[in-house]
């Protein structure tokens, strides 16, 4: 169990929270020009490497809002968290 | 006698295996020496007479998944696609300890999935329906036949959750993880296959699309084909390769208690409550649930999940609210949308994988070895795997298993 920083009400300990995968996967402008390949792509892949990684978390059983944190995959270490809009570089 | 402390034991005990340094090319190459990696080298050379084989695996022989899992065997699987691949696997497993001569203590105890409301109901008979379709030994017990097969199973009506029945497959059970690794290593040994240990593969060489050799810490191996076996870090390899899949890994952690007199006598699985249970043949209660939800390449996770499992387990069966944890440990599986393999050819030329297996693939070891052996001597799949090819997440024929397996994995 680690400790998460929720940007809105600060450090609490991970059970409350839901994980949301991988950060920053914007929805494709355009669907319908989406070859099958490309579509696959988008529904189905998510970066899965191993280190620095920019994922969501909700604060389920507190504020209840997304946010995003940047955890190494390797190790557990968490460097930050950071609200919806903000960029990787704000971790903290 | 005096002991030399330079000879020790383990230096003088009759190994199950060489340790070979590699050679400069191999016809064909296994990275990953787990369960699978293992069964695929065997099979290559029994069924397919390739012995210029190796295995590479970056730490020992089985250190992964292959000996981290809760063992259980089933193969009650809803669709028809995984109902032949986990039957083909069951029936080999029948027969396995005879073919390898050595004791995998496979035991048929029987495995039961516990159905908690009626929607588990209705979807319990579904699949044993289905099952049956497929030539899958499959049985639908009312509460009071559970009680039957496995008295200790609280079915009181006041449980929280009370069992209103159950599937049970009477030729699944358990077997010892680490003598098949022993039992598969040693067969693949004695028919040539090089096992070579302590060799992490770092790079995959790649010329006009098809596949050379790799590049690993014992150095440069040039290899005609090479088969990645590497369950929860196939991702990292894939990368190598220039490639990605549809997998996320994840840590599965599971416990096991400390020994006790045989008290339980099959395993029990519970959708609802979500827990599985047996009891090792040494006594230890085995249980395993979920997989922590974060991506992980760690080997453990969080001590809340442990938690669940307990209560669920204790939930199922209160007496076992005095029994002690010895052990809790994780491994990292390699979970896919669907919550099924991916087993065949990949962009490059003569490179195959073999992952995807995530929470389940202990049981498929023999038959995931049959068949990708196969895929990597003919450089097709065999009929078994063909519905596993990565091209299903484009063309949308997916083997959605999720849930429908008989267990929410
Ligand atoms: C807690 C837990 C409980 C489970 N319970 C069950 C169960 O009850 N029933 C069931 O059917 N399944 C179960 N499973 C799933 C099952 O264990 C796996 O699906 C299966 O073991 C995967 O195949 P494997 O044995 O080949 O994997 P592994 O043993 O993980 O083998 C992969 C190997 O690849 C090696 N490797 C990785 N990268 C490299 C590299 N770069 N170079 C060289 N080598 C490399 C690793 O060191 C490792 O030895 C469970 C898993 C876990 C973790
Ligand atoms: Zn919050």
């Amino acid at each position: 169990m680690f400790e998460i920083r929720c940007p809105y009400c600060g450090p609490r300990d991970e059970p409350e929270f839901k994980y949301g995968g991988q950060a920053h996967v914007a929805y494709p402008a355009d669907p319908e020009l989406l070859s099958d390949e490309e579509w696959a792509r988008f529904l189905f892949v998510r970066d899965n490497s191993r280190g620095r990684y920019a994922e969501r978390w909700n604060h389920a059983a507190g504020c209840r809002r997304w946010f995003n944190v940047i955890r190494d995959t390797g190790t557990h270490e968490l460097v930050g968290s950071y609200r919806v809009g903000e960029q990787p570089e704000d971790a903290r | 006698m005096e002991l030399d402390p330079n000879e020790h034991a383990l230096h003088n005990a009759p190994f199950l295996w060489r340790t070979p340094e590699p050679k400069k090319s191999y016809e064909a190459i296994i990275v990953g020496g787990g369960l699978h990696g293992l069964a695929t080298a065997y099979y290559l050379a029994k069924n397919h007479g390739m012995t210029d084989i190796a295995v590479v695996e970056r730490g020992w022989l089985g250190n992964g998944n292959a000996v981290r899992n809760t063992t259980i065997i089933r193969s009650n699987y809803l669709w028809d696609e995984s109902a032949a691949m986990y039957e083909h696997a069951l029936k080999l497993w029948e027969t396995l300890s005879d073919e390898l001569d050595y004791d995998v203590m496979f035991s048929q105890r029987g495995v039961l999935n516990l159905a908690h409301n009626l929607h588990d109901v209705r979807e319990s008979i579904r699949r044993v329906e289905a099952n049956r379709l497929n030539g899958v030994d499959a049985e639908w017990l009312d509460a009071d036949a559970v009680k039957e097969f496995c008295p200790i199973v609280d079915i009181s009506p006041e449980a929280r959750y009370p069992v209103m029945g159950a599937t049970l497959q009477r030729r699944g059970g358990i077997a010892r993880h680490d003598a098949v690794v022993f039992a598969l290593g040693r067969a693949a040994d004695a028919l040539g296959v090089d096992l070579i240990q302590g060799c992490e593969v770092t790079g995959i060489d790649v010329v006009d699309g098809r596949v050379t050799g790799l590049q690993t810490s014992k150095g440069p191996i040039a290899a005609g084909k090479v088969g990645l076996v590497t369950a929860g870090r196939t991702s990292l390899l894939t990368a190598m390769a220039g490639f990605d899949l549809p997998i996320q890994s994840h840590p599965l952690q599971a416990l096991v208690s400390e020994v006790y007199e045989q008290v339980l006598n099959c395993v029990v699985m519970s959708n609802a409550v979500h827990v599985y249970v047996s009891q090792a043949h040494k006594g230890e209660l085995v249980m395993g649930a979920g997989i922590d939800a974060f991506n992980s390449y760690a080997q453990r996770g969080g001590l809340h999940v442990i938690e669940e499992q307990m209560s669920a387990g204790m939930e199922l069966f209160p007496q076992f609210s005095r029994a002690r944890v010895m052990r809790t440990w994780g491994g990292i599986v390699d979970v896919c949308p669907d919550a099924s393999p991916i087993v065949g050819l990949t962009p490059v030329e003569n490179l195959y994988v073999n992952c995807g297996w995530g929470t389940g693939g202990f049981k498929a070891t023999p038959g995931s070895g049959w068949v990708m052996a196969h895929t990597i001597a003919t450089g097709e799949p065999h009929e078994l795997n063909r519905p596993f090819s990565m091209t299903r997440f484009e063309t949308g024929e997916l083997i959605d298993e999720h849930g429908a397996a008989a267990v929410a994995h």
